[in-house]
């Protein structure tokens, strides 16, 4: 029996008069790549955020490691390791790259600890070294992606969730962010990832569900996803 | 060469001046980049920093005596104090409107309100008097030819130049002054840091009130009398200056007050426009360059509505 890292049960949530998420339960177990599929406004990026505490659930609970963080604010569930890469990641475009990673380990405790957090994005994305005094706005969309995944791995964190990382690249830093997605996976972290891009995504994961207008309407192994007919027909587009 | 002095010594005035605008300028700059709140009451966070400065003075000064120690200290007893109150402003006034995502009018007119609270309560408290501040500091200073500075100018000048040093350095090389800088971009990439944004916009709050009062202390040590409505006009002024340098700018309102400063008394000084003229004088100035640079002179354009 594996650990879950994160547990949604009937998670229910509202945009204003909108009612977002209609119940949604799943479960990421720990050390795996669980993937959310579903068209734009299924209500994938509403789960994230409310995981990570960007929105209030009205009912339901999220377990993070067997504890409930749905009465948590953002900013206390980050330094318990729980990471939201978001939509459109979201760099702080006046501050500097290096800015922009020290601030990815706000909650880290020294300035030591700050700095080997970036020499280890530094090798990871040597791009973003030679860069590091520039503006984080000056930055070509995949930087920027590598620059938000950067940022989110400066706390190593225990559970990732990663919203859309494919968003608007080319398919070769596609595939380039995606075999970083990969590798963070293979030291350990447990990554939950949004995509829209369904072929990518199901390569990646070890299991997936899928979203529509706020409910859950399938799941499975990845490997039989990418076989079922309704998923080919409606995500996978041939 | 009596031009030259004059001009010399009307730079050296506009300095001080300006010193005031910018040290009060930073406040204003710093929440509105931040909340984007035109806080109408940082005027008045001023007027009470010289109240504090003087209460503070009257308390300490017959240990210290009322030389620069006795000044210095109040200064930072003012600085303190005032910027826990611009705290409890933020606290009981702002953030409950922000949390309820009230429509940006309504935090305007709470700055308002604010306003008139801090300005009538330290009217009832002293009575509608002046305050004289009685200090030691003598005229001495040094005369170049017809140009008089004093040391208590220059002391003046060099306070302004370490405060304003001490929140570059804070606001670039402390993680809380970036994450100040990060909140004015985007506040909810900031929550996924991990960042206490209530929090960070109180520390704004009491960074911003204690440059003020340390002008409003300086103020009230240069000109040798405070009253409650000294915070009027020069918080209008310090507003001025922020939208000369770019509202939201931190370097833009340390320019946008020395300029505006610089501009007050030369416009005191031309030929057929006397000092009454010299609001005219500097707000036709300001009323030009935001025709030729409406974003000021540090502002990034950006399409805001108030």
């Amino acid at each position: 029996m594996s650990e879950n890292a994160l547990v949604l049960r009937n998670l229910e949530t509202y945009y204003g008069k909108i009612h977002a998420l209609k119940g949604v339960s799943l479960e990421v177990p720990r050390g795996k790549i669980v993937t959310l599929l579903g068209s734009n406004g299924a209500g994938k990026s509403t789960t994230l955020k409310t995981i990570s505490g960007l929105i209030q659930a009205s009912s339901g609970t999220i377990e993070f490691y067997g504890k409930n963080i749905s009465r948590e604010k953002a900013h206390n569930i980050v330094s318990m390791g729980l990471i939201h890469v978001p939509e459109g990641r979201r760099i702080f475009k006046d501050l500097t790259v290096k800015e922009n990673l020290e601030l990815g380990g706000f909650t880290l405790k020294d300035e030591a600890l700050r700095r080997k957090g970036i020499e280890h994005v530094f090798e990871v994305f040597p791009r973003l070294k030679d860069r590091q005094r520039q503006s984080g706005g000056t930055l070509s969309g995949g930087e920027q992606q590598m620059l938000a995944i950067g940022r989110a791995m400066m706390t190593e964190p225990k559970l990732l969730l990663l919203d859309e990382p494919s968003m608007g690249l080319a398919p070769l830093i596609v595939q380039d962010i995606m075999r970083i997605i990969k590798q963070l996976n293979d030291e350990g972290t447990t990554i939950l990832l949004v995509e829209q891009n369904a072929k990518i995504a199901l390569k990646l994961a070890d299991y997936g569900y899928v979203l529509e207008t706020g409910e859950l309407v399938m799941e499975g192994d990845s490997a039989k996803l990418r076989e079922d007919e309704r998923i080919i027909k409606a995500y996978l587009g041939e | 060469m009596t031009v030259f002095y004059i001009v010399i010594q009307q730079i050296v005035n506009g300095l001080i001046l300006g010193s005031f605008y910018s040290l009060i300028a930073l406040g204003y700059s710093m929440v509105y980049g931040i909340i984007k709140l035109l806080n109408f009451a940082h005027g008045d966070i001023y007027m009470v920093g010289a109240f504090v400065g003087y209460g503070a003075l009257g308390i300490f000064g017959s240990v210290l005596g009322v030389g620069w120690l006795g000044i210095a200290v109040a200064l930072l007893i003012s600085m303190f104090l005032v910027g826990l109150l611009g705290m409890l402003v933020h606290r009981l006034a702002y953030q409950p409107l922000i949390n309820k995502q009230a429509p940006r009018m309504s935090l305007l007119i709470t700055a308002v309100g604010v306003s008139f609270t801090l300005f009538n309560g330290v009217m009832v408290l002293t009575n509608g008097e002046y305050k004289t501040f009685s200090t030691s500091l003598g005229y001495e200073g040094i005369s170049l030819g017809l140009v008089n500075i004093t040391y208590t100018q220059i002391i003046m000048v060099v306070a302004t130049a370490i405060l304003m040093l001490a929140l570059y350095w804070f606001i670039n090389r402390t993680m809380y002054g970036k994450a100040m800088r990060a909140i004015a971009l985007d506040q909810d990439a900031c929550r996924l840091m991990g960042i206490n944004v209530t929090k960070t916009i109180s520390l704004t709050f009491f960074v911003g009130s204690a440059l003020a009062a340390a002008a409003g202390v300086m103020a009230g040590v240069y000109y040798g009398s405070i009253q409650f409505y000294m915070g009027f006009v020069i918080g209008l002024k310090a507003f001025t200056a922020a939208v000369i340098g770019g509202i939201g700018s931190i370097p833009g309102a340390m320019i946008g007050g020395l300029v505006l400063g610089l501009l007050e008394t030369a416009g005191t000084q031309l030929p057929f426009i006397g000092s009454a003229w010299k609001d005219v004088f500097s707000f036709g100035i300001l009323i030009l360059l935001l025709v030729f640079k409406p974003t000021g002179i540090f502002g990034k354009s950006e399409i805001e509505r108030m």
